[in-house]
């Protein structure tokens, strides 16, 4: 039997029906959570797709953290609970405080859509145990509001704690430079994804289901889904909802 | 005031300050056998504008051809919908927001985008894939700056939001839009055949839903006819004619509405656009040769104090109307709440045929109240398909050709690369033009992923969107040829079809259907309604030629600013098929060793070329010829050697010509190549010339023979014209028009064009931020 992971599903999600694709493809079976809902119907993961939750008006993922659902994850997290946000689910993850860090507007103060390159710089977590160490991965991004801002001593911590999951990379594979092509936002020390303390919930603001199919340029997110898949399979869905 | 002046100063006629003519007052009165109310007045003045009513364009529209055996539903429906297999459709139209967008640029845009999503949802499909087809005056104006970041910011706000992405379109610079900016969009949706809605309201006794956002003073009018309309004493204040667009509750209301269709509840489904819900109620029950009685007081508004004129024709977005069986009433309310969207019955189709608006509301049975009285009541045809039609004088311009300024060459014949120009700093400058260089500025502020749909292909060209769970792909394309239209209105819009669908066929993908967007000046003006004449006969004899039908597009008139119109812009948006993705052919060189071949002749002809813009040239009277047989054969030859996998790249000689169409292969490839191109005439013409129905290909060395006898089979001349590979794109030139052309210069051979790709790449990417001053 598949493993269930759950999608959530707020009304201005807009990723969700391509998380879910993509989770199916990892071997998944995704379960929609509607956003107005508190069950969590004993999944074994929760993805937050990308969005704009709430229409987002205010500010990426300002609303989405009162809904009965970010209620429920949060007690899912703190259970030790496999959560993963993607893009807007990474600003709404932030939002909550389920991961340290904010994503500020984009340093263009544009919307940027463009396919990065980024390295996971742990491939022992929940999230990333099936990527090849050092090699980079192509995703592409696409927000407004992406931009990854800390204080130095957060920073400085987040580092030396390894809560540094993803960095966008140059060509040369360096961490890319704030003011580069490479680095599509301006995010701080290139950090395009976190990981909180305890290792069980992670966001970025790259979109994994949309590099899983080589048909759309790379199918090198689904390494970072499968890994979250099989990680929940491992689990067992032991969390209660 | 004196008592004198006070009785000198006579009010307009109401008709008239609301944009009808006398003419077309008299028409009114004898469809009503009355004299209309002020209501029935205002209701008539919006549906009788050019925007709904299609008054001047439709004797010419009726040309057009729209049948064929894919064809679901051609014009007159919201989109156009054609068959694509395994149960699916395809909807796509394009439309234009260029006025609201020349006053603000942001939400004009954006409630474009939002407009044309509605019309392929209102059909029952999903909306999979946004294109833009955008054009500006001079990039390095401020306003022309000012104008183009909110029209991207707008397309890109609404798009990314709503989780529809933009996958390709146009942007085009031309001094002619200086004052009046073109925003087309056009959009495309997926939906199972046996779940396309009507835009109809068929039932007497069914029940009128509008749900989504309340009804505001925001958008009256639309046409700013109403801004200085004086009904009755108390004038509430005027909100400015443009709408604001909601990306969030568009979401809402696609998702509440693909539910209420998926669900079977929708008997008829309409959105709400221009003219609001006079439009949609007048026009459902047109189609369906029913009436519709509305409830004046049951449409909930955003404000109090909304006089009825202003509720019924308000054009506020993110509205839908559905006509539903009473009995699914709770099941639609009930999706509507889930999504957070109100809804309210507005009404009752009824079998009189008339729209009447009551006010003092309809009992249960959906008679009107006691007490209850009757605002309006006219004839749902009069209002839509029975609106009036005007046989527009045409007549071409006295003179279209402009003297070429002093010292100016007549024609382009020999001034390069003799002239002292080498011909690769042509190809850098052409690269690096506003109008030919990279579009990566504008299309990384559009989500173009959302939906996991979009095929990546490296570099330009048509968009390629899969459809899950098939082996298909869609193929888009939106082309206009404004620079030809501008001298040959009908040739422009002809080539205009040729390449657009040329952009499909490089790809493999067979063309299926035309939507079309004719974007032209005033239609009382003799000229102006002779340009959109000619285009409208340019387009209908390519489609004929090429098998293609309109189903659907839109028509723009009064494109003009003060003391100039716009070049005539028939925009083209095109959709074909591709039965199996695993086919698809990119623009991009793929492999050294490949071997480079132009398919189809080169012609002679600079006029209307961006080198010819470039170089400042006179062209009028040099315009390339059009043999739309030849033009159906080198389709039809690439198609088929794409299907037989012998194409390793293909790429349309369009903009810019040979040379350009092989940069852009080299520099989307990462690999030059070393050619050589026959030169006939002159130089300029072989590299640079634009002349249509040749399509640059690559094939494997072994694979050459092949490709040269399906060539051949399809009548279509064929060129070799190199070897793909290394790290410089070089072309040499030989033929009578080389030597002849280096002869008078002093040496026996012509200077080959030698380009390094890095200086390709740079040029190519750096053009457009550049003229746009967003970089130094």
């Amino acid at each position: 039997m598949s493993v269930r992971v759950g999608v959530v599903v707020f009304p201005g999600s807009n990723c969700d029906t391509d998380t879910a694709w993509a989770l199916t493809r990892a071997g998944a079976e995704p379960v929609e959570l509607w956003h107005e809902d508190a069950d969590l119907q004993g999944v074994a993961a929760v993805v937050l797709p990308g969005g704009f939750a709430y229409g987002d008006y205010l500010r990426a993922g300002a609303i989405a953290r009162f809904s009965p659902v970010m209620r429920a994850v949060a007690g899912y997290a703190a259970d030790g609970g496999l959560v993963l946000g993607i893009c807007n689910g990474f600003q709404v993850l932030a939002e909550a405080g389920l991961l340290p860090g904010a994503l500020l507007r984009n340093r263009s103060l544009r919307f940027v859509c463009r396919d990065v390159a980024i390295r996971a710089e742990r491939t022992d977590t929940a999230f990333t145990h099936r990527v090849p160490a050092g090699g980079p991965l192509r995703m592409p991004v696409a927000h407004g509001e992406g931009c990854y801002y800390a204080d130095a001593a957060t920073l400085d911590a987040l580092e030396r704690d390894g809560q540094v999951l993803f960095r966008y990379v140059d060509e040369a594979a360096s961490p890319a430079a704030a003011a580069g092509r490479a680095n599509p936002n301006g995010s701080l020390r290139a950090i395009a994804g976190v990981i909180n303390a305890a290792g069980n919930v992670a966001g970025l603001m790259p979109h994994p289901e949309r590099a899983a199919d080589a048909l759309l340029g790379s199918a090198d997110g689904m390494l970072v889904l499968q890994s979250l898949v099989e990680s929940a399979g491992t689990s067992g869905g032991a969390v209660a909802g | 005031m004196t008592a004198d002046l006070a009785q000198a100063v006579v009010p307009a006629p109401l008709h008239r300050a609301l944009g009808l003519t006398d003419e077309e007052l008299r028409a009114i009165e004898a469809k009503l056998g009355r004299v209309p109310n002020d209501l029935e007045l205002a209701m008539f003045s919006v549906m009788w504008s050019e925007h709904c009513s299609y008054k001047s364009s439709r004797p010419l529209l009726r040309t057009l051809p729209t049948g064929g055996p894919d064809v679901v539903a051609g014009p007159g429906e919201n989109a156009g919908v054609m068959r694509i297999g395994d149960g699916w459709a395809v909807a796509f139209k394009i439309e234009s927001h260029n006025h609201p967008s020349a006053v603000e640029p942001y939400q004009g845009a954006a409630t474009g985008v939002g407009g044309i999503l509605r019309d392929i949802f209102a059909m029952g499909a999903r909306p999979i894939a946004v294109l833009d087809a955008l054009r500006f005056g001079d990039p390095a104006d401020a306003r022309t700056r000012h104008l183009v970041n909110g029209v991207v910011r707008g397309v890109g706000g609404y798009g990314n939001c709503v989780g529809v992405p933009t996958v390709g379109g146009e942007l085009v610079f031309d001094a002619s839009y200086q004052g009046n900016p073109l925003v087309n969009v056009m959009a495309i949706g997926l939906v199972r055949e046996d779940a396309i809605m009507r835009a109809a309201a068929p039932g007497p006794g069914n029940l009128v839903i509008l749900y989504g956002s309340a009804t505001g003073r925001d958008g009256i009018g639309g046409a700013s006819v109403l801004a200085s309309a004086t009904f009755g004493a108390q004038d509430p204040s005027k909100r400015p004619a443009v709408q604001v667009g909601d990306p969030f509750a568009e979401k809402l209301l696609i998702e509440a509405t693909l539910e209420i269709v998926a669900a079977g509840l929708a008997e008829g489904l309409q959105d709400l656009g221009a003219a609001g819900i006079t439009c949609g109620v007048s026009e459902t029950a047109d189609r369906a040769g029913t009436g519709i009685r509305v409830d004046l007081d049951a449409i909930p508004r955003r404000e109090p104090g909304m006089a009825p004129f202003e509720v019924l024709i308000s054009e506020s977005q993110e509205r839908m109307v559905v006509i539903a069986r009473a009995e699914q009433l709770p099941a639609i309310a009930a999706i509507c709440a889930r999504w957070g969207i109100p809804c309210a019955v507005i009404g009752r189709v009824t079998d009189d045929g008339d729209i009447a608006v009551i006010e003092g509301g309809l009992a249960a049975d959906g008679a009107p109240n006691p007490g209850a009285h009757e605002l309006a009541r006219i004839p749902a045809r009069a209002l839509a398909s029975d609106a009036i039609v005007f046989e527009q004088l045409a007549a071409p311009p006295a003179r279209r050709r402009g003297a070429p300024a002093p010292g100016v060459p007549e024609t382009a014949a020999d001034t390069l690369p003799e002239g002292g120009t080498d011909p690769g700093a042509v190809l850098l400058g052409l690269l690096g033009s506003p109008n030919l260089a990279s579009r990566a500025w504008i299309s990384e502020q559009y989500d173009r992923h959302v939906g996991t749909n979009t095929v990546g292909t490296a570099g330009g060209g048509a968009a390629v969107l899969r459809v899950k769970g098939t082996r298909r792909a869609l193929v888009a394309t939106t082309d206009g040829n404004e620079a030809v239209s501008a001298l040959d209105p009908y040739l422009g819009a002809a080539l205009s079809v040729a390449e657009a669908a040329r952009n499909v066929s490089v790809t493999g993908a067979r063309p299926l259907g035309v939507t079309n967007c004719l974007n032209f000046g005033d239609p009382t003006r003799p000229e102006s309604f002779w340009q959109l004449r000619e285009a409208v006969r340019g387009l209908g004899d390519a489609c004929r030629a090429l098998g293609l039908p309109v189903t659907g597009g839109n028509v723009s008139l009064y494109n003009e600013a003060p003391g100039s119109a716009i070049a005539p812009t028939p925009v083209i948006g095109i959709v074909g098929l591709l039965d199996d993705v695993s086919l698809l052919v990119g623009p991009a060189f793929v492999a050294d060793g490949d071997i480079a071949l132009l398919a189809g002749a080169a012609g002679p002809g600079l006029g209307g070329s961006a080198y010819a813009s470039v170089a400042g040239l006179a062209t009028e009277d040099d315009l390339p010829g059009l043999d739309l047989a030849a033009e159906a054969a080198v389709q039809a030859f690439v198609r088929d050697a794409i299907a037989a996998r012998l194409v390793t790249a293909a790429q349309d000689v369009s903009g810019g010509g040979l040379a350009v169409a092989l940069a852009e292969m080299a520099i989307w490839g990462g690999r030059g190549g070393h050619f050589r191109v026959s030169v006939p005439s002159a130089p300029a013409v072989a590299l640079f010339g634009e002349s249509p129905s040749r399509i640059a290909l690559t094939v494997r060395p072994p694979d050459l023979p092949a490709v040269r006898e399906m060539a051949g089979r399809h009548g279509v001349s064929f060129a070799e014209l190199g070897v793909v590979g290394g790290p410089r794109l070089v072309v040499e030139m030989f033929g009578e028009g080389a030597t002849g052309a280096a002869e008078g210069r002093g040496s026996s051979i012509a200077d080959a064009l030698e380009v390094t790709l890095a200086d390709l790449r740079h040029a190519w990417d750096h053009g457009l931020p550049r003229a746009l001053g967003e970089e130094g």
